[in-house]
């Protein structure tokens, strides 16, 4: 891997030696997640939310193709089979059904989290790139993973989400209608879009799964970020991936996983929309059409275009929604700044704080039916949140100066106390030992 | 690019600069008129059942009195699709009871005869679903003034507020509020239909289905069936067969957090050693702080260092 020190693979039962000499896999997971893999020392618990997210997608994948068993997906059984069969008749079916539910807004509320924190201490920065860019490709898939999934129970807002969401093609001229035609295979939701959102949300999964390989991958190459953004510089500056940072994700996984049973066990609906336990019926509109938590600043920015400004106000809104995301490839190169966490750059954190509040303000704007007041807030958010990407954080990484850098990791947790003075393992840990001698 | 990429945020941001003054002035020079239905809404009233809350669980007796008013009332309109009767069992009635409960149901399971091969209906068995009571939604419809009336299997979970709401709308027929009809002229309640404030619209079409004390005869040691009482006894009912898994999910959901917080607990205290080699835990508050120089004149004495 990427540090000299990194400590060797030497497998020690006869076995595991014989193995390591035709299949060398073990070594593989000891360089990726165990001993061999050097870490910053200095990672707070914002670090956390990488591994957390891969527990929520084993959890969805795990419960996921145990309920694809008693699952099935016709236009017309595939709401009791998830109602009546799953839910009332599968042994555990509730608790498979609940858990897979939740566990998709767990998994979001983690990536979300990974992804600001990757955003605060400029984690897409060079020569991290790809590994922020593959988080964007596993988003991505997310979201159409999510969003067809939440289309299989075939209630109202499965149906009517995903009317409006193919609708979206719709917004193309001339290309556009053939294109939503093409995708739902029919002129509306029916069997032909079920089967195949069946299909793909068993599989995206999987492919989200392998990017998740090559996102670590990526990132093994310069190794873990810091909340310094300082380079690692010697052995001091790094404890090796296992046992200390499995311990400590290890506990905080606990602890979220402990917020999700409480959710799952006690609230399980709270997250979701009532009219997803009616049958979905063509002919009857709801009331509002929603889309899941995680969707609704997407869903508040497609809605702020109200005026056609030269083009449809749909297709402004649909263009938009698209670019909000993929603005986020181009994030290594709109902020030029070298510096790379947000604590040593004062003028980026307050807008970063902004930001955080924008895309809040936005979930709100896009979570409720539209009033003019809601609209209002929706349309200011969106733009702030293309003038904060797009104008904002370039000129602010152009002309901000930044606080000065510690030189080191290490040195940035000393308090001015000499080097010696350090925390134990901060010096060699041979270092330790002969003082230990020494008294 | 940065210049392109800036434009296009510009481009963006003035075409929503535009909606937004548009969206304004339409709102401020062509106000929005009020709608009775937003002034004269109602939230559900508050509703407490056994049910409620992490140590929720099901009052038998009040769930076999709902059982009663659902099959002796809301079962001439409303299906039951989705709960079976062997289902009851949950409720205490025995397999005998439930077997009297399936063949006496007013209406029969379409079937077979087996000797002509000719479509006929039987009576039900403990392992079918309720029978529903019309044969398909125009059906449904021609009964109902063109009204569907909605399954009740999911309602606690298919409408916002749950068994309250249903408490609420079978509590709250009234006459339409004078002020409302001063206000609103055009929203007199329509023929056919019944001012309901909890309804999202005020005017449903279900006429009050619980009108009288004493509507459904309660076995001996119930309490009194009043309209209210009655009503809380068929949402305690509505949340069961909208969550029979209710008081299974309650018992798992205490016992996987009392064992998560203790594995918790357990990995916390295992992260704290594994760290102490490295961690002197440093208050946060910076070197001036007096723990930590205390923390850093006990490490410079272990170290042998002066000062």
């Amino acid at each position: 891997m990427s540090f000299s020190w990194a400590k060797p693979y030497e497998p020690k039962h006869p076995f595991m030696r014989w193995l390591d000499d035709r299949l060398p896999l073990p070594r593989l997971v000891y360089g990726a997640v165990g001993g061999g893999y050097p870490v910053p020392r200095n990672l707070n618990y914002w670090w956390n939310f990488g591994f957390t997210a891969a527990i929520f997608l084993a959890i969805q994948i795990v419960t996921g193709i145990v309920l694809a068993m008693h699952y099935y997906a016709t236009a017309d059984g595939a709401f009791n089979s998830v109602n009546q069969h799953i839910m009332r008749d599968v042994n555990a079916g509730w608790l498979l059904r609940y858990a897979h539910m939740n566990g998709a807004s767990f998994f979001f509320i983690a990536v979300y989290i990974h992804i600001f924190r990757g955003l605060y201490y400029g984690s897409y920065k060079a020569p991290r790139e790809l590994v922020w860019m593959l988080g964007l490709v596993i988003y991505l898939l997310m979201m159409a993973t999510a969003f067809m999934g939440y289309v299989l129970p075939w209630g109202q807002m499965s149906y009517w989400g995903a009317q409006v969401i193919t609708g979206f093609f719709s917004a193309f001229p001339v290309v556009g209608e053939p294109i939503r035609i093409w995708l739902l295979g029919g002129y509306a939701p029916d069997q032909a879009a079920l089967n195949r959102f069946f299909s793909l949300h068993y599989l995206l999964p999987f492919v989200i799964a392998a990017v998740v390989i090559l996102h670590i991958w990526a990132l093994h190459i310069p190794g873990s970020g810091n909340p310094t953004g300082v380079d690692v510089k010697d052995e001091r500056d790094t404890l090796p991936f296992h046992p200390f940072y499995t311990a400590k994700d290890g506990w905080f996984v606990g602890l979220l996983l402990l917020i999700y049973a409480i959710v799952t066990f006690f609230a399980p609906n709270y997250l979701g929309h009532p009219d997803n336990y009616i049958p979905a019926n063509p002919l009857a509109t709801p009331a509002e059409i929603v889309p899941e938590w995680y969707f609704w600043p997407f869903y508040a920015i497609l809605r702020s275009f109200t005026f056609d400004f030269i083009l449809p106000a749909k297709l402004w809104g649909v263009l938009a929604m698209f670019s909000s995301i993929l603005l986020l490839f181009f994030l290594p190169w709109l902020d030029k700044s070298p510096v790379r966490s947000g604590s040593y750059r004062p003028v980026f954190k307050r807008f970063f704080w902004l930001l955080v509040i924008d895309v809040v303000l936005l979930g709100w704007a896009g979570g409720g039916a539209p009033t003019p007041f809601r609209n209002a807030i929706g349309q200011i958010c969106a733009a702030y949140y293309f003038l904060h990407f797009l104008l904002i954080l370039p000129l602010v990484s152009a002309f901000e100066t930044p606080l000065p850098l510690p030189k080191s990791i290490t040195d940035s947790v000393l308090h001015g106390e000499e080097a010696k003075a350090a925390p134990a393992g901060t010096k060699p840990r041979r270092a330790k030992t002969a003082t230990a001698v020494v008294e | 690019m940065r210049f392109i990429l800036g434009f296009i945020g510009i481009v963006f941001a003035g075409v929503l600069l535009i909606s937004l003054i548009t969206g304004l002035s339409t709102y401020f020079s062509n106000p929005p008129a009020p709608l009775a239905a937003n002034v004269f809404h109602k939230e559900p009233k508050e509703l407490h059942l056994a049910s409620d809350g992490p140590f929720g669980h099901f009052d038998k007796q009040q769930l076999q009195r709902g059982f009663q008013i659902y099959s002796e009332v809301c079962s001439a309109c409303h299906s039951m699709k989705l709960v079976s009767f062997r289902d009851l069992k949950e409720l205490g009635y025995n397999d005998a009871e439930i077997k009297k409960i399936a063949s006496d149901w007013k209406t029969q399971v379409p079937s077979i005869n087996p000797d002509t091969g000719e479509e006929t209906t039987r009576k039900a068995l403990p392992s079918d679903s309720f029978p529903p009571p019309f044969q398909n939604e125009v059906a449904a419809r021609a009964a109902n003034n063109n009204a569907l009336p909605p399954d009740l299997s999911l309602i606690t979970k298919a409408r916002e507020g749950g068994a309250a709401y249903v408490y609420s709308i079978l509590t709250g027929f009234q006459d339409q509020p004078a002020e409302l009809l001063k206000k609103f002229p055009e929203a007199k309640t329509p023929p056919n239909l019944h001012y309901n404030p909890y309804f999202a619209n005020l005017n449903i079409a279900m006429p009050p289905p619980l009108t009288t004390e004493g509507q459904v005869a309660y076995a001996p040691g119930n309490p009194k069936p009043t309209v209210d009482q009655m009503a809380r006894d068929v949402a305690a009912f509505l949340v069961w067969t909208a969550q029979p898994d209710l008081e299974r999910r309650h018992a798992a959901g205490i016992a996987v957090v009392v064992f998560l917080l203790f594995a918790t607990i357990l990995g916390y205290l295992a992260k704290q050693q594994i760290w102490d080699e490295v961690h002197r835990g440093v208050r946060r508050t910076g070197p001036l702080d007096p723990v930590n120089q205390a923390k850093t004149r006990r490490a410079k004495a272990k170290a042998g260092i002066a000062g």
